[in-house]
């Protein structure tokens, strides 16, 4: 059955109806092709949500401030609740159990200018332990210390991306940039997990900041390591008593949704693994939908494949052909086809996908992949369902009285 | 060579039956060639479909070179027409994507003899009904006599038992019939045995027996003089 000169003629079968091999190939190679490419999306869009979320610690508070919406103890309503550095003190006194570190995180978005390259980065003010917080890694130099923050240094720590823009390939270190109109000098260039977005951060101490902004102490927001032994029911109680504790001292109802937020990472890590999970789930049920669809493409064909042959078939078992090698001349046929143009339409999509990288970061959609065992697993499988489909109707015109089929015209 | 004994057969179309073959009896022996003749819609076709195997007869008798032919299944069939029996159609069933040696070498494909063989074979029955020149053209490059002759060479190169030709010259004129009745009746000098459906009378007397139908019964059966196709082609 699998004899060489059995293959000789499918081939020439095949490469003397283009028409048809290229309709059942093209079906196949473009079924495949949005598959890979579908599920590569799929696949960028996680990418781009673990980006978003899990890069940074997840032992992490985030404090910010608003206004109150409800008057307490005579405040009235509709006040701007704001953190100075004395916030940072008395928290770090209050919780000694439970926190790690804390650090105040005050961001701006400014000018940064080296010789002639000039761009707009977010210079983000903050203390030695927001490293901690972000997984910031160090790939050179060093990152802010205590001593910065006592003596008010005007030092930087600037993203890979932020090198490569303004210094390209030379090294940074020890250069001195232009951030916002004063004059930084650059200690350290770190990279991040986090994506582009936070390679293209500057970090300078918060001390130095303030001082910039009229010597003020305030701080925008507040950034809580606790530590990872208390365990979610810990971290949990640690979110309840530090809320009452900033409400207290700033006079904010207990009711008010608004005074102050506190962004628990833990917590919504948990919450969007669950949605990347429903991400996943669609993604795959949008493939699998794919598959669908082009086995009911291969489907079609191959009756409407069958029946252009009806003819051809009859003087093929008027000639002798027995109804199982007419069977296995159109299924061989149609598998081989599909085999190929299903693989091909497969390398098509991987290139595809290769080729996007973070071009279609604007539609969330990063670095999209698709695993190889995954991608030739649905080539398989449509190949498969693909020659089942094809062998009802193969069955049927092996089973048509030679008389009938001779017939068709 | 062939039997039959009070061959029925009807077509069912709904509720209606028509009753085409009423109980056919002869006996081909081998070596002969049959003209069978008849007015159009007279069963000829569909006997000749039946001694095909390509169709089934609903009662009687019909055995081909000593073998009862019953209840075969399709694979039997095909093997049976594979191995005993050549057709040649009134509008030639020549595989159009095929060359005229590829259409040649089909059913010798189907008897699995390898390639090579078969390539030889197809193009010396080419040889034989005149165009090996053509070997390498498709179908639709080719005359309906020289479309004929492929037919006939295809029928051939199997070297089945009997031939079956329904109005083989049905598509083509006069002087390309008597060409191809020329063909024909050499590959009877042979000693193949050859049935031929037909309507014209000329063709019919070309060869040695004539068997008259007439609805769906066998009115005549007669021996001729054969005439000589070669004659009549220069
Ligand atoms: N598949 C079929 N279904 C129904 N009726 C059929 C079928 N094939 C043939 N018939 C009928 O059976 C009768 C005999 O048909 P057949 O083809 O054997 O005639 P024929 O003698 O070959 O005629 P012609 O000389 O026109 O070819 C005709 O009346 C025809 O209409
Ligand atoms: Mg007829």
């Amino acid at each position: 059955m699998f004899s060489r000169d059995n293959w000789k003629e499918i081939f020439e079968t095949i490469q003397k109806n283009k028409l048809r091999t290229f309709l059942s190939g093209f079906t196949v190679a473009l079924g495949i092709l949005i598959f890979v490419v579908l599920f590569g999306f799929g696949n960028g869009l996680i990418n781009t949500f673990d980006d978003f979320f899990s890069d940074d610690a997840t032992n992490v508070f985030m404090v910010f401030t608003g206004r109150t919406t409800m008057p307490y103890k005579g405040y009235k309503a509709n006040r701007t609740i704001e953190f100075d550095n004395s916030d940072i003190q008395d928290i770090e006194k209050n919780f000694p159990l439970f926190l790690e570190y804390i650090s105040p995180r005050i961001i701006r978005q400014d000018t940064v200018a080296y010789k002639n390259e000039s761009n707009s980065y977010s210079t983000w003010a903050v203390g030695p332990s927001h490293q901690f917080s972000q997984m910031t890694i160090m790939m050179k130099g060093r990152y802010l210390n205590v001593m910065d923050i006592e003596n008010k240094t005007k030092n930087a720590v600037i993203g890979r991306l932020v090198e490569q823009d303004l210094f390209g390939a030379k090294n940074s270190i020890g250069k001195y940039i232009d951030v916002g109109g004063s004059s930084y000098k650059v200690i350290g260039v770190f990279q991040d997990d986090g994506g582009d977005r936070e390679e293209r951060n500057i970090f300078i101490p918060y001390t130095t900041q303030q001082l910039i902004e009229k010597n003020t102490d305030k701080v925008d927001a507040m950034v809580i390591g606790f530590k990872p032994s208390i365990g979610y029911a810990g971290a949990m109680a640690f979110e309840k008593s530090l809320d009452k504790f900033i409400r207290e001292k700033k006079y904010i109802n207990p009711q008010d949704q608004n005074g102050i937020f506190i962004r628990n990472v833990a917590d919504q890590l948990k919450q969007n693994q669950q949605f990347a999970r429903v991400l996943q789930i669609i993604v795959a049920f949008v493939a699998f939908g794919t598959i669908i669809a082009g086995i009911i493409g291969i489907s079609n064909i191959m009756v409407f494949v069958v029946k252009e042959r009806t003819k051809e078939l009859g003087i093929r078992k008027a000639l002798g052909a027995t109804p199982k090698t007419v069977i296995s001349t159109i299924l061989l046929e149609s598998v081989f086809i599909t085999t190929i143009s299903g693989f091909v339409g497969m390398l098509i999509g991987i290139a595809i996908l290769g080729s996007m990288g973070e071009k279609l970061e604007d539609f969330f959609i990063t670095n999209p992949y698709i695993d190889l065992p995954m991608a030739i697993f649905a080539t398989i499988v449509l190949i498969i369902f693909g020659a089942i489909a094809g062998y009802v109707p193969a069955r049927r015109a092996a089973n048509i009285k030679p008389i009938v089929a001779l017939r068709d015209e | 060579m062939i039997e039959i004994k009070e061959l029925h057969k009807s077509y069912k179309m709904g509720a209606n039956s028509l009753h085409v073959l009423k109980g056919l009896n002869f006996s081909i022996k081998e070596g002969e060639l049959v003209a069978i003749m008849g007015s159009s819609g007279s069963g000829k076709s569909t006997l000749l479909n039946i001694l095909g195997m390509l169709d089934e007869a609903d009662t009687g008798d019909y055995t081909l070179d000593g073998v009862p032919i019953k209840n075969l299944n399709e694979t039997k069939a095909a093997k049976y027409r594979n191995k005993f029996l050549g057709f040649i159609f009134q509008s030639f069933n020549l595989i159009n994507y095929k060359s005229a040696m590829e259409n040649v070498a089909l059913p010798l494909y189907y008897q699995k003899v390898p390639r090579k063989q078969r390539e030889e074979k197809a193009l010396k029955y080419l040889t034989q009904v005149g165009l090996k020149e053509w070997a390498e053209h498709l179908p639709n490059e080719l005359s309906g006599g020289q479309k004929q002759r492929v037919a006939i060479a295809r029928a051939m190169a199997a070297e089945p038992k009997v031939l079956l030709a329904d109005e083989p010259t049905g598509a083509l004129d006069s002087k390309t019939s008597y060409e191809v009745m020329d063909l024909i009746q050499n590959i009877n000098d042979q000693g193949n045995t050859i049935l031929v459906v037909t309507h014209e009378e000329d063709i019919a007397q070309m060869c040695k027996r004539i068997v008259h139908l007439k609805d769906g019964v066998i009115v005549e059966d007669k021996k001729v003089e054969q005439v000589r196709a070669a004659q009549y082609v220069q």
